[in-house]
């Protein structure tokens, strides 16, 4: 399974500059790929036109060609699409269907809608439940939830699809370390399946944690890709706009202040 | 300039039996920083929004400036508390820039020029100068979230409290929320921020206050609510502290840093 761009440029309906220019990405089978960027570098626009919402649901123009599994997808329509890559919204009251009245409804709402078995569709909805610790609030009212809660009920939506692909868009924006750890594990576990997986993030100590390769957009065009390790480490970062992941910062000041590679390995160990 | 009292605050929403609070007792002295932490669902949001009479306690009373908030109207509570909510989608409404940061200002009473010098301060503070024609819906989320924060600031409110402010902020957006916070605390202004954020809490705040389950569990500067001594309360309601202190703590720096810079300063002062 793999999502693959090529030469990718997009362009909202009514505005005279491209929001993506010339991208070039690779996911292949159990990757998961962080973007980050500063704000307004294309990151959002980035997971619409993956995930096909652009143009197909929001109109404007498109370049280049976007691939799921090899083949070129220009020409699916939305709903053949949304079979093979589900998308999570930044902000999970866009993301809740708003009908309905319990945790349990709405996260089953996606598979229902798939046509499987009532058992089929009870068990999915369980486990995506257990594996965001959120089955403690299967009776609640959706609408009624935090911000954080709810952004936990929209992803595990999405987990309950059992999407191939998968396009995520700052998914722990509202979250508290531990939730952002179980959306980071949940993400981990569905590489593990062979799912391919792109995810915006600000947070690059997030990015550090969960992705094998990152690319950093800057004004709609790759800035800088590679493997995760050596992009969040590029001292370029901050002049695109990027925190640097706070184990980076911390190195640097620990061996400013002249203790040895031992005590700084040591106290940056697996924190 | 107002002084806060929350005592044995209780707040059920009416539906369902959830106890979001469960006998908060604080007082925030005039001109205090404050953060607040703590779990999703933990009541923080709920606590807020009884500081603008947003929400009414079940029990428990809010007190400003010793008068108790039930016995001011809306918007008298309006003029001293200003709230910006998590998401701006709930908040913003008029479709330019310009409208919207007007609006509150309008509302608390602001005669014409002082009013026009709100606005345009609130508008230099978020960086939103040049687009004050700008339909809301036409920035990208980062944006509109400052948006909300100007509508706010422009009314000049004595008290400022925000709903987890730098989420999905970059570098330079989250440096711009703490430059307002700054600013607000060299004019005097009292602010409660609610963050998962812990840098932007450790580096930026005199008092955080941890909540767990609708109580408060922890209650005091940085350098000690983020102490090895803490670390098992905070744990027991899934934070963490800043790495830095943990870093700190196992370079033996003796107090507790709370950032990278000071991880530096304490390391360079002890070796």
């Amino acid at each position: 399974m793999s999502i693959g761009l090529s030469g990718v440029g997009y362009r909202y309906a009514g505005e005279t500059k491209a929001a993506l220019l010339d991208v070039d990405l690779d996911l292949r089978d159990g990757e998961v790929l962080g973007v980050t960027g500063r704000s307004e570098s294309g990151k959002t626009t980035l997971c619409l036109v993956v995930s096909g919402l652009a143009p197909r649901t929001i109109g404007g123009r498109i370049r280049g060609a976007v691939r799921l599994d090899g083949e070129a997808v220009d020409d699916w329509p939305m709903h053949r699409l949304s079979q093979r890559i589900g998308i999570g919204f930044q902000n999970p009251a866009t993301q809740l269907s708003q009908v309905a009245e319990s945790v349990f409804e709405e996260v089953a709402f996606g598979p229902m809608n798939l046509a499987l078995p009532r058992d089929e569709v009870v068990t999915r909805t369980w486990d995506a439940l257990a594996a965001l610790r959120i089955d403690g609030l299967a009776e609640r009212d959706p609408r009624r939830l935090s911000g954080g809660q709810q952004q936990l009920v929209a992803i595990a939506g999405l987990l309950a699809l059992r999407p191939q692909h998968l396009v995520l868009d700052e998914p722990t924006a509202q979250l508290d370390p531990a939730g952002t750890r179980l959306v980071a594990d949940a993400i981990s576990r569905l590489a593990a399946d062979g799912g391919s997986i792109l995810v915006t993030e600000q947070k690059t100590d997030l990015l550090a944690a969960t992705c094998t390769r990152v690319a950093v957009l800057d004004g709609g065009r790759v800035a800088i890709a590679g493997p995760a390790e050596s992009v969040l480490a590029d001292d370029r970062l901050p002049r695109l706009g990027v925190t640097e992941p706070s184990s980076v910062r911390l190195r640097r000041a620990i061996a400013a202040a002249g203790f040895d590679e031992p005590r700084i390995a040591a106290a940056l160990a697996d924190a | 300039m107002p002084d806060l009292a929350v005592e044995g605050l209780v707040h059920v929403y009416s539906e369902g039996e959830v106890r979001a609070l469960d006998t908060v007792d604080l007082h925030i002295a005039a001109g205090e920083h404050v953060a607040l932490v703590g779990q999703n669902g933990s009541g923080k949001t709920t606590l807020v929004r009884h500081l603008n009479g947003l929400l009414r306690p079940t029990s428990g009373r809010v007190l400003i400036d010793g008068a108790d908030a039930a016995s001011l109207t809306v918007a008298q509570l309006a003029a001293r508390v200003g709230l910006v909510f998590q998401d701006p989608d709930r908040q913003i409404f008029s479709g330019s820039v310009r409208g919207e940061v007007e609006f509150g200002a309008r509302n608390v009473g602001l005669g014409t020029e002082a009013r026009r010098e709100a606005v345009q301060r609130a508008l230099r503070a978020t960086g939103l100068e040049g687009q004050e024609a700008t339909n809301p819906y036409d920035l990208g989320g980062a944006r509109r979230k400052l948006l909300a924060l100007a509508s706010v600031l422009a009314m000049e409110t004595p008290v400022l409290v925000l709903d987890e402010p730098t989420t999905g902020q970059d570098a330079a957006g989250v440096e711009r929320v703490r430059e307002i916070v700054a600013n607000a605390a060299a004019s005097g202004r009292t602010v409660i921020a609610i963050s998962h954020d812990m840098r932007f809490v450790a580096e930026g705040f005199e008092r955080v206050v941890v909540m767990r389950d609708g109580r408060v569990i922890l209650d005091g500067p940085p350098s000690v609510v983020f102490a090895a001594a803490s670390w098992a309360e905070l744990g027991s309601t899934y934070l963490e502290p800043p790495r830095a202190a943990v870093v700190g703590d196992r370079l033996g720096l003796g107090s507790t840093p709370t950032d990278a810079d000071v991880v530096a300063g304490l390391g360079a002062a002890s070796g």
